[in-house]
């Protein structure tokens, strides 16, 4: 038996494999085929009838979307079936469903923000009529009330239920549905509460129609008056691929892009919706502290203090790099510090346990994204990858929904919107019967610890516990590296990569800000206690009036991730370029220039002038392999051999505390979300309902 | 006319108790273990060769839709679903059934299940059948303790049966909506393929059959195929309950031969129409999905599948609707699409909107508050749901407006000529519609 199959589609005969919808194999016959309800990541619901194509000798049109192109028959004498897109016959069938679909749709396109990328209104111009037959009052239909981020005009709705399907095979909160029967069919939220998803913004995208905006960005711009920038998310190590879509010198909206790869096409609501931080609260000039108060200054001025600052002596100086450090920045960092001698420079605010040794392959998700639909078993150590890489764990669950995979966590029970099997809260159960065995004999098993895991006194001990497990569970062997860290930082993995790690004899983050340095230099580094640093000077480089800034003696202002083409590292150890989407904010500089400026004030300058030569520098000279030669992969595999051999494990092993969160707050995890009204408002909610539930 | 003797339904008026000793009496669970223990392809074989078509409307052949379900039992059990959710307008022939003569109703399930290989039935009754479903479930107790079903019953074949209350929605008829239901899901029609044959409830093979198509099996079973075929024209073979209602002088529900005309149908069993034959104006001769069929075609019209589709009508669940002169046309069919806006499930589109504008653009009619060529697009639409849906209650929403145009035409056009006489300075309905 073969599994292709010969259709004649428009007069053009194709073999198409037999599992093709006729959609499928019509686009690939190269006719467009008009459809509002199908989408190509969720189920096929076949109920707007707008992709009726005609199959010679059906009595009826087809739903081209939910025929399988393996159940139709030849003809009689054996030639394929012939499928027509075009012709009298279809367009009759199209125009009718598109009249049914507009006789109840609100003629308010001029006030409605789908205007202009509207699928009902482009497919309206094929296929609409120029005149209304329909002269009965419409249908109207009450608003919905969806949470701060989706805006309803429910009299739009057409019922297409993709936002229904999403909710309930991706996100997997079943918390829309349609309620009531024929033209009175309602589509709402379940008591009309906000969805508690992380993934909730992506509704919006799928909405062919208007009925579902988004709510912060209500009114504010036309889609062709936008400039579109494609670039790479910061909110989370995943790296999603995003368009920034800007006006003027203003980020007006955030939409995801298709990387198959890492996001596919979804996004978590924090990228989605953060843009009003860009914003807000932001650093745009320089400011020194004098008698108490920060003064705004000019560049040359807070340079010259920076200069004083850093005069305490190699060994007095401590650099901490925070969450959404660009290479580019911890690049020219580390070898402006190095050049002074300074030892204590560590990108790890959180005092996490990795990265000393070198190794990459021991911090890096070796497995990738993606791995997660070729394993048949996946251990969650310390990790909660809803809350911590939103998007992936959609992934996961589509694994779950659609194959075979099985999960299993060490840690915090938490609804992770699919089941798991759960070994106990603390890191003990690494070495548990009931780990390997969970493991061994699963089709390419996999490990994945989180932050959490790592930033514990014990982290060591965890990670050469969890890689030992991964050695003899069968995760690691040829091809398969199936043991990785889930980042939760967009800037950690680069950081490690350009080694910004205490030099020998150096110390890390906990010692840094202990109080015993007399400069202490912040890049953008505010999830950190700052209650120990006592009297020393602290210089903060970063784009938002966080924590940081407030303790700061200087402030020297840099571009936030919109405002600059740079290097970020994803948790799989990809290497991705973001692009500039707008200027700067004022006088604020890329960081990288910062340093470049400084080092030129010390006489010994940097020997890179422009973030080109900066990356070219990264990259290696001609032939040199390094981490930044390769552009948009992940090693994944490759690395195998290296984590063959097990780092020594500390003694003492891993204990028996419980782990904790390394995300207290899905919204409010940087300076730029914590600048965000809208990122306020859903962590105030999401507050409330968890209190809620706690009082139950 | 059909003999007494040749009644498959003897106790269809409730004369009789339908209690399970009575209903031995009559013949039921007779022979029931060695017709199973002929198997199921001698099962298939005789229905098939009894010509039995489907009677919840659709009038498919049944022996041949049981051979659909696979031949061997593989990773998933067979169901048998029996579909008692009679919601069509007019017809009330399932009901006696199941009140009246239940037990072979499970006797034809037990059979049929056999015939599918399946061990396991449910039995969906609609939600407002409340009497029905007690009598249904006391038969039903009744056979358990007999053990003439269940698991190690007498008869040789492990079998369960469930009976399923909805919740009232005509939707629910549709064999696959009620599959969603009876899963304890929303109502609404499945795309197919898949058929339920392939993947039906829960995914496994399953048939659907009518109440009255699986309580002819046993006695079928028992008086042999050929005596069942012998009724009726070719093609339109065996008895089959009418429900006739409307204007004749007896309203009743009567076991009739296939293919009995009109006229002896009603003659013989209603007592004439009320008036008399000049009186009749037109029949809705299977149910209200199917169009109605002007007087002087239907007065000597054969009662059977093949004759009715030649009039553009057709049999449907033979629940003859009969309206005389006085009958108001319009209004009649304006009431029935009423009942299928209100009953459409909203799932895909031509059928959410369409019903809804048809039946205002009727209620208008109805009032001959219209213009002439709102007429052709009343018609249009008609068109427009008809075969566009992913079940059949768009056409069965079109149908009946497509029948009152296609033959009385004249009276919409006359309604609107007499609506617009005393207001001759209205332009018509974009006026008056503001």
């Amino acid at each position: 038996m073969t599994d292709k199959f010969k259709v004649n589609i428009d007069g053009q005969e194709l073999e198409v494999p037999k599992a093709y919808t006729l959609m499928q194999a019509c686009e690939e016959a190269g006719a467009e085929i008009p459809r509002f309800c199908y989408h190509e990541r969720l189920s096929v619901a076949g109920n707007c009838r707008m992709c009726l194509v005609e199959w010679e000798g059906a009595p009826k049109p087809i739903a081209s979307c939910a025929q399988i192109v393996g159940d139709l028959r030849p003809n009689r004498d054996g030639s394929p079936p012939v499928i027509r897109t075009k012709g009298a016959y279809v367009e009759k069938a199209r125009n009718g469903v598109m009249e049914f679909l507009l006789i109840n749709h609100p003629l308010d396109c001029p006030i409605c923000d789908q205007g202009g990328e509207c699928d009902l209104q482009d497919q309206a111009v094929a296929y609409g009529r120029a005149t209304s037959r329909y002269d009965e009052n419409k249908r109207a239909v009450e608003d919905k009330y969806m949470g701060p981020l989706v805006k309803t005009i429910m009299t739009r709705c057409i019922q297409c239920t993709r936002c229904v399907r999403f909710v309930a095979e991706v996100a997997g909160v079943e918390e829309i549905g349609m309620i009531s029967r024929g033209e009175t069919a309602e589509i709402t939220t379940y008591l009309e509460k906000s969805l508690t998803s992380e993934l909730s913004g992506n509704v919006i995208d799928l909405c062919p129609v208007g009925a579902l905006t988004s709510k912060p960005y209500a009114f504010n711009a036309r889609p062709w008056e936008l400039r579109e920038t494609s670039s790479v998310d910061v909110m989370d190590a995943m790296g999603a691929a995003i368009r920034l879509d800007a006006k003027g010198d203003a980020v007006m909206r955030i939409l995801p892009e298709t990387n198959e790869e890492i996001n596919e096409e979804w996004l978590s609501d924090k990228s989605r919706f953060v843009w009003d931080g860009l914003a807000r609260q932001r650093l745009d000039r320089p400011y020194v502290r004098k008698d108490g108060k920060l003064l705004p200054v000019t560049w040359p001025e807070a340079l010259e203090a920076t200069k004083e600052a850093l005069s305490a002596g190699p060994d007095q100086i401590g650099v901490v790099a925070g969450d959404l450090i660009e290479v580019e920045q911890a690049k020219a960092a580390l070898d402006f510090f190095r050049g002074l001698g300074v030892k204590n420079t560590d990108c790890r605010p959180a005092g996490a346990q990795y990265g000393a040794d070198g190794v990459r392959e021991r911090y890096i998700l070796n497995p990738t994204l993606m791995g997660v639909e070729e394993t048949g078993a996946l251990l969650l150590v310390g990790t909660n990858p809803r809350v911590e890489a939103a998007v992936w764990n959609a992934r996961i669950r589509k694994a779950w929904l659609w194959g075979d995979l099985k999960v299993a966590v060490i840690g915090e029970a938490v609804d992770l919107t699919y089941p798991y099997e759960h070994f106990g809260t603390s890191p003990d159960a690494l070495n548990s019967e009931a780990a390997a065995a969970f493991l061994k004999g699963a089709r390419k098993p996999m490990i994945v610890v989180g932050e959490a895991a790592a930033c514990r006194p014990d982290g060591a001990a965890i990670l050469a516990a969890a890689q030992k497990l991964a050695q003899y569970s069968g995760a690691i062997a040829e091809g398969w590296a199936g043991f990785g860290m889930l980042h939760t930082a967009a800037g950690r993995v680069g950081a490690l990569d350009a080694g910004f790690v205490p030099a020998d004899g150096g110390k890390a983050t906990g010692d840094i800000l202990g109080g015993s340095l007399k400069t202490v230099v912040l890049l953008g580094a505010d999830e950190v206690d700052l209650s120990a640093l006592g009297a020393a000077k602290v210089v903060y480089v970063g784009s938002h009036g966080d924590a940081g800034a407030s303790r700061a003696d200087i402030v020297l202002p840099s571009a936030a991730y919109s405002e600059m083409s740079a290097t970020y590292v994803n948790t799989e150890g990809r290497v991705q370029m973001s692009t500039r989407a707008v200027q700067p904010k004022g006088e604020a500089r890329e960081g990288w220039a910062i340093f470049r400026a400084l080092s030129a004030l010390f006489g010994t300058p940097l020997p890179y002038d422009t973030a080109d030569e900066l990356r070219g520098v990264l990259r290696g000279r001609a032939g040199e392999n390094t981490v930044f030669s390769g552009r948009g992969y992940a090693p994944g595999a490759k690395g195998v051999s290296a984590l063959m051999s097990g780092p020594a494990a500390p003694a003492g092993g891993p204990g028996r505390e419980p782990f904790k969160r390394a995300v207290s707050d899905f919204y409010l995890t940087n300076p730029i979300a914590r600048a965000s009204r809208t990122m306020a408002e859903c962590s105030a909610l999401a507050t409330s309902l968890d209190t809620a539930v706690a009082a139950e | 006319m059909l003999q007494d003797k040749d009644r498959i339904f003897t106790n269809l008026y409730g004369m009789y108790s339908p209690e399970l000793d009575a209903a031995r009496k009559r013949g039921a669970w007779h022979l029931t273990k060695e017709m199973l223990d002929l198997g199921p392809d001698w099962l298939c074989d005789q229905i098939k060769a009894s010509g039995l078509r489907g009677r919840g409307g659709a009038g498919f052949p049944t022996g041949l839709k049981w051979t659909f379900m696979p031949k061997e039992v593989r990773d998933r059990p067979h169901y048998l679903v029996v579909n008692a959710d009679e919601s069509e307008p007019g017809t009330c022939k399932d009901r006696e059934i199941m009140r009246h003569d239940p037990h072979l109703l499970i006797e034809g399930c037990m059979v049929a299940s056999r015939a599918m290989r399946a061990h396991k039935c449910y039995v969906y009754i609609r939600g407002e059948y409340i009497a029905e479903r007690h009598a249904l479930e006391k038969a039903v107790k009744e056979a358990y303790e007999a053990r003439l079903i269940g698991q190690n019953n007498l008869n040789g074949w492990d079998f369960d049966l469930y009976v399923h209350h909805g919740a009232g929605a005509y939707i629910c008829g549709e064999e696959t909506a009620l599959l969603e239901s009876l899963e304890g899901k929303k109502g609404q029609p499945r795309l197919k393929p898949p058929f339920p044959a392939n993947a039906g409830l829960y995914g496994c093979p399953t048939t659907v059959n009518n109440v009255e198509s699986i309580a002819v099996v046993p006695t079928i079973l028992r008086r042999g195929a050929q005596w069942f075929a012998g009724f009726g024209r070719p093609n339109n073979s065996g008895t089959k309950l009418f429900c006739i209602s409307g204007h004749v002088n007896k309203p009743c529900n009567v076991e009739e031969e296939m293919s009995v005309t009109f006229r002896e149908l009603i003659e013989t069993h209603c007592g004439g129409i009320r008036g008399g034959w000049d009186n009749l104006k037109a029949v809705i001769p299977g149910g209200s999905s199917v169009p109605m069929v002007p007087a002087e075609q239907i007065m000597d019209a054969y009662m059977d599948f093949d004759t009715l589709r030649d009039l553009k009508s057709g049999l449907g669940t033979a629940a003859v609707i009969v309206m005389d002169k006085q009958t108001d046309l319009i209004k009649a069919i304006a009431r029935l699409a009423y009942f299928y806006k209100h009953e459409s499930c909203g799932q895909c589109t031509p059928c959410r909107e369409g019903t809804g504008w048809m039946w205002r653009v009727m209620e208008r009619m109805v009032r001959g508050e219209a213009t002439h060529d709102e007429i052709d697009t009343l018609l249009d639409v008609t068109k427009q749901v008809e075969g566009h849906t992913i079940c059949a209650l768009g056409d069965a929403a079109a149908w009946p407006i497509q029948g009152l145009i296609r033959h009385f035409r004249h009276e919409i056009e006359e309604r609107i000529n007499r609506y617009r006489a005393p207001r001759a300075f209205v332009q018509g309905a974009t006026v008056a519609a503001e």
